[in-house]
């Protein structure tokens, strides 16, 4: 446009032309383009968020089975009370006699310790399958394979998480996650008996 | 004395290439972008090591607060207005045209059906404050939680629940839901939650 314009001044034409400055001056446009990204950046939500996936058992009976067919040392209960208390007990509680129920919390010191050395045989087999696995001796595929099958072998424990109405939702999520730090793949969220309660009832009288 | 003569400069900067880089941005986010879906209440979610991530399709959110107010919110818009009028006919309630209309644009929906009328006419601008303050009965009596999960599997038979719920809810709350998504055989569900560091790696 702008050479156009210079060739029809040369010819003589003595009409004068305003010329026009090919440069607009961008300043609004930049600022209209920085206000839409930030509203963008400020409106949109990058991460999806993480989640973890529980499967529950149905109601009917799966769950009582399986606490009866467990073996009482690989039994293990845990029970979430109020205020960021947990109490566990090991056995199924069968025997006759009342299960010696121990208090503890939910940081690593806590029930952490005590499901790593119920679980330490799993640990140990899925620590070195780890290892393996960043020296790249095993590949995706069995590594995802072998884990599982080390998690949920014979001997590994099995966890009932029973929950009060008095504890609440971390609570829960909490002792989901321990599970899977302790790579424990066999628990089952289970409601709480009345017997529990009264256990529960007992250890914080005898505390006081 | 005279003055040292300082060159001057000119003010004007080129603007094109700063104006191209901003409207890359732009563009960028434009299409990464999936707008945050507006809540109506806050939700603090608990933290967990676990790092699956949440599915971008089909989901249903069952967002429950601290008070144990429970609310459920459909990513698909389209599916919303045919899922209110299943819930509507379960109840014998019918919905005009105009609040199917209106339904479909709420991303979370906390109202007893009975009050959904009353709800849905009210201005946007209203509907904030209101809506926070209610919330989907869970009773057994009812059913109304039941029946909204229902009528939303039947639309959408492939959505996935998800859980978004806060970290002090009590866990009788969390137990009602359990239990009646249990009941209505919906054993595999998501709890979303935020993430924190593995002290195994």
């Amino acid at each position: 446009m702008a050479e156009m314009q210079e060739k029809e001044g040369k010819k003589g034409k003595k009409q004068k032309q305003k010329k026009h400055p090919t440069r607009v001056d961008l300043t609004p446009m930049v600022d209209l383009g920085f206000l839409l990204i930030t509203f963008f950046m400020l409106t949109t939500s990058m991460l999806k968020p993480q989640t973890m996936e529980i499967s529950v058992p149905s109601k009917d009976k799966v769950a009582e089975d399986e606490q009866n067919k467990v073996k009482a040392s690989q039994a293990m209960t845990i029970l979430l009370g109020k205020e960021n208390k947990l109490y566990y007990f090991f056995g199924n509680g069968e025997n006759g006699q009342p299960p010696v129920l121990i208090d503890t919390d939910y940081s690593s010191e806590g029930i952490r310790k005590v499901l790593m050395t119920k679980n330490i045989d799993v640990m140990k087999l899925v620590e070195q399958l780890k290892k393996d696995k960043a020296d790249k001796k095993v590949s995706e595929a069995d590594y995802k394979q072998r884990l599982s099958d080390y998690r949920g072998s014979k001997n590994a424990p099995v966890v009932m998480i029973k929950a009060t109405d008095d504890s609440n939702y971390k609570n829960l999520v909490d002792i989901l996650d321990e599970m899977q730090i302790c790579n424990i793949s066999r628990y089952a969220i289970v409601d709480i008996t009345p017997d529990d309660l009264a256990l529960i009832d007992k250890k914080t009288i005898a505390a006081k | 004395m005279p003055k040292v003569k300082v060159p001057r400069k000119t003010t004007n900067v080129d603007m094109t290439a700063m104006c191209d880089v901003a409207f890359l941005l732009l563009t960028f986010f434009m299409l990464t972008s999936n707008f945050v879906a507006k809540e109506p209440i806050v939700v603090a979610v608990p933290s967990s090591i676990s790092e699956i991530k949440i599915e971008e399709r089909d989901i249903l959110t069952v967002l429950i607060d601290k008070e144990g107010k429970v609310f459920v919110g459909l990513d698909a818009q389209n599916d919303r207005r045919e899922v209110l009028d299943k819930v509507g006919k379960a109840y014998q309630l019918s919905f005009s045209e105009k609040e199917l209309k209106e339904f479909s644009k709420i991303g979370m929906m906390g109202v007893p059906i009975g009050k959904m009328n009353a709800f849905l006419a009210l201005k946007q601008e209203e509907r904030d404050s209101k809506e926070a303050a209610l919330g989907i009965p869970t009773d057994s009596i009812s059913r109304e939680f039941e029946t909204w999960i229902k009528s939303a599997k039947i639309v959408n038979p492939k959505l996935r629940l998800a859980i978004k719920a806060d970290s002090n809810t009590p866990y009788k709350v969390i137990k009602d839901v359990m239990t009646t998504l249990v009941k209505i055989k919906e054993n595999r569900y998501n709890l979303i939650t935020s993430l924190e560091k593995d002290p195994n790696k």
